[in-house]
């Protein structure tokens, strides 16, 4: 009941309720879920936002925390904004949801009620998809792709790891949150290592042969981490089959890797909430009509971010929040009762190599055949033969990228 | 010469059931897809796999344009006694490649 007051109590301080009555529940409180909300409430609506964390721990830039580039508590934002805008935020689990009843259960066990609810759970990591890895595992060969304590375990992991150790990365096939971000990891990683523990080595395997900004990544690496950084793509024998966590190897078709810091990054699906509401399918993740973000599968819900099946548009933080205001803005649209107009997203993702080594590929995406598809001659990636300055300058933009996306989304 | 992975024990059980595992580097060019120049890129394709032990042939496989790029190819053989387990790939423009590893059958 307290829970219920409190909302009341947010809609009676909200300036103008264009829409009447009308009740927004948002679930997950990161980039995707706390840009809806806001983006919501500037169109005048009642929204509730239940996250079950105090502080959200922000993935980007989480893979310089681990290189020792940058403080944790830059990772970490509070809801206060979101509050004074007026927003109710309930940090609580969402546990279950009657999408015919249109009500959420929370784990005080207080139910809300919704007109429209937005799912923006990001990930669940697969604990059953890679033999061996189970949640034990991550706490002896870490995921780190949640930030929080995993980022810091295996920030503490290449620390006390002695010069000369070997450092073992295990790679995902498609999809995943951040396509860029396993390679990204590896750069800084190796930039840890060859200022820190020169003699050291990084062996990452890869269930795939192709990836995100591969060219620009794999020039970076030849140029700044020769022997050091060791790439093996699944042609060669890169993907990973199993763990064994008693002798911190990655398992593979053709052999074992030790290592002294192991960093297993396994396969994932949409958040879990997305399965119980019934939002998600076989595939894990969330089908999605793409000009309102209205699931294919249940009415009145919403799946916005790494959750969602989005087409050519990738799991990011940039994709999250712009796919949060497009969401946002079609819930006020419907609620009026208006046709949905096609929206155009954007997304750019930076990646640091180096400390003032970035490179970036930026798209522009609409819906095609019910997905979101790449514009073509929009966006594209760094120059491959760009100068220092130009890099330099990326890893500027991309500072900048980091406090311009954060304050949309947590003020 | 194509990059070839393998993964054979060295040594086994008589009667033994053991994986055997091999992966070879080859774009398995399908022969219906337009290069950068526009042109159709002319079918380059690994035609045939076979797996021979102590002699004997015990596996094969025939691969059409739809194999993916890179064959990938898992399979098991009972273990009869010590001798040479040879892999052969035949394919388009007279690619042949063939592979010996020893098994010890103890």
């Amino acid at each position: 009941m307290k829970v219920a007051r409190r909302a009341l109590i947010g809609l009676l301080s909200a300036p103008a309720l264009a829409q009447g009555a009308a009740q927004i529940v948002v679930i997950g409180g990161g980039f995707g879920g706390a840009s809806c909300a806001r983006a919501l409430r500037r169109h005048g609506l009642a929204v509730t936002l239940v996250e079950p964390n105090a502080t959200y721990t922000a993935c980007p830039f989480s893979n310089a925390v681990i290189a020792g580039l940058r403080p944790m508590e830059r990772q970490r934002f509070g809801y206060g904004a979101l509050r004074a805008q007026g927003i109710v935020v309930v940090h609580q689990a969402a546990t279950g949801i009657d999408t015919t009843g249109r009500r959420v259960t929370l784990s005080g066990g207080s139910v809300l009620s919704y007109d429209r609810l937005v799912l923006s759970p990001g990930i669940a990591l697969r604990f059953d998809a890679l033999p061996g890895y189970d949640e034990a595992a991550a706490s002896v060969m870490p995921h780190a792709w949640q930030a929080g304590a995993q980022t810091e375990l295996l920030r503490s992991q290449l620390e006390a790891m002695e010069d000369g150790g070997t450092v073992v990365m295990a790679i995902p096939a498609n999809p995943y949150r951040c396509p860029p971000g396993p390679y990204e990891r590896a750069s800084l990683i190796a930039y840890y290592l060859k200022t820190r523990k020169p003699r050291s080595k990084l062996l990452v395997l890869d269930a795939k042969d192709a990836f995100s900004k591969q060219r620009l990544f794999e020039a970076a690496w030849a140029a700044l981490y020769p022997g050091l950084l060791e790439y093996v793509p699944l042609s060669a024998g890169g993907r990973a089959t199993g763990v064994d966590v008693a002798a911190r190897a990655v398992i593979t078709d053709f052999g074992n890797h030790e290592g002294a810091v192991v960093n297993v990054i396994p396969p994932q699906r949409a958040g879990a909430i997305a399965q119980i509401a019934g939002a998600a399918d076989r595939s894990g993740w969330c089908p999605i009509d793409p000009v309102s973000f209205e699931s294919k599968l249940v009415p009145r819900v919403h799946v916005i971010g790494d959750a969602a099946i989005a087409g050519a548009m990738p799991k990011s933080a940039f994709a999250a929040n712009a796919q949060a205001r497009v969401c946002a803005d079609a819930i006020a649209v419907l609620l009026r009762g208006a046709a949905v107009p096609e929206p155009r997203l954007l997304n750019t993702c930076y990646s640091l190599v180096a400390p003032g080594y970035g490179i970036s590929v930026a798209g522009v995406y609409r819906p095609a055949e019910g997905l979101l598809a790449d514009i073509p001659g929009a966006g594209g990636t760094s120059p491959l033969d760009a100068p220092a300055s130009f890099r330099a300058a990326e890893a500027g933009y991309a500072e900048d990228w980091f406090e311009t996306i954060t304050a949309d989304a947590f003020g | 010469m194509a990059r070839v992975l393998i993964n054979i024990p060295a040594a086994a059980r008589r009667g033994e059931i053991i994986p055997i595992r091999t992966l070879i580097q080859h774009t398995m060019e399908t022969g219906y897809r337009p290069g950068a120049d526009g042109e159709v890129l002319p079918r380059d394709i690994i035609r045939r796999f076979t797996c021979t032990y102590d002699g004997e042939e015990v596996f094969s496989a025939e691969f059409s344009p739809a194999i993916a790029a890179n064959p990938f190819l898992s399979f098991t053989l009972v273990t009869t006694n010590s001798g040479p387990v040879v892999l052969r790939w035949e394919g388009d423009n007279g690619f042949a490649q063939t592979e010996t590893r020893e098994i010890t059958v103890a």
